[in-house]
């Protein structure tokens, strides 16, 4: 039952992004360019995302199991530390860069484009890198 | 601001959103930096899910064209580098996205449309050192270098 959850909330994810304009490198760089041609859509993407989820995990968390599995696997950490913060920069820094991030990386594959693959080869690389170099203790 | 698209965006977002909420009420967090990283060793153990949500994200937006859907706006290279220059970003990019990522435990989609849904401060914090480490990024490529 969970693969087809999953599978069905990837494609939704997958529409999701090219409809909101974020799989166009242009588009994200656009929105971070505030002193340039500033193209505010990023903030409508998150916006109504979070605007949904704000609500909908809120009546889902409410309940004991989920929907469609036996338990909820949520992220446990809680406490903001060095890590959180110097990862989530040097994920900024590289998003600056290359103007992708993983979701729309991941999707952008769709369209068979040699940049998006290498970019996709270069972060795998780079996750792997992490977990060798930087292991979570309590992960 | 001739680029702006705001009903098409929030559209997309409203998508995002739907997605993510299928997902937790499946029991799972819609983090893709955290579902590509559960299937990259040392693995998590449950690895079935996450390749199919992964497939699912790229027939998502093959499905988009197929049934109307506009991608001609796409542009990988906006910075309109040489092609040395923009694959050598995109190694780069790459690198510090998959670095960042594993070690700050998510990106746009975990931290910032699920953990904030999830109210959390610790989401809250990362979305605003990426955004604002990427908006500071953006400034110094353009106006250092000129892009």
């Amino acid at each position: 039952m969970f693969n087809i959850i999953s599978v069905l909330s990837g494609t939704i994810f997958g529409f999701g992004l090219a409809l909101s304009g974020m799989l166009s490198p242009s588009k994200v760089i656009g929105f971070l360019d505030i002193t340039g041609n500033w193209d505010p859509s990023l903030a409508f993407v998150m916006g109504g995302g979070v605007a949904v989820t704000v609500v909908s995990f809120h009546f889902i968390l409410k309940r004991p199991h989920p929907l469609f599995g036996e338990k909820f696997h949520l992220p446990t950490a809680s406490n903001i530390d060095r890590r959180l913060v110097i990862g989530a920069g040097l994920f900024g820094l590289g998003w600056g860069i290359g103007g992708l991030c993983p979701g729309p990386a991941i999707s952008s594959l769709a369209y068979a484009s040699p940049q998006v693959a290498v970019f996709v080869v270069a972060m795998v690389a780079g996750i792997l890198i992490a977990k060798k170099a930087f292991p979570a203790s309590a992960r | 601001m001739e680029n702006f698209t705001p009903f098409l965006s929030l559209a997309g977002g409203l998508v995002l959103g739907l997605s993510a909420t299928i997902l937790l009420a499946g029991g799972r967090v819609a983090g893709i930096s955290g579902i590509i990283a559960g299937l990259i060793p040392p693995s998590a153990p449950e690895k079935g899910w996450r390749v199919l949500f992964l497939l699912g994200l790229v027939g998502g937006a093959v499905l988009f064209p197929i049934v109307g859907g506009d991608i001609s706006y796409i542009d990988i290279n906006p910075y309109g580098f040489t092609d040395e220059m923009h694959y050598g970003a995109l190694i780069i990019g790459g690198l510090l996205v998959g670095i960042g990522t594993s070690i700050g435990s998510g990106c746009t989609s975990g931290h910032g449309i699920c953990g904030l849904g999830r109210l959390s401060t610790r989401a809250l914090t990362a979305t605003m050192s990426f955004m604002v480490v990427a908006v500071v990024t953006v400034f110094v490529i353009r106006t250092v270098m000129g892009a």
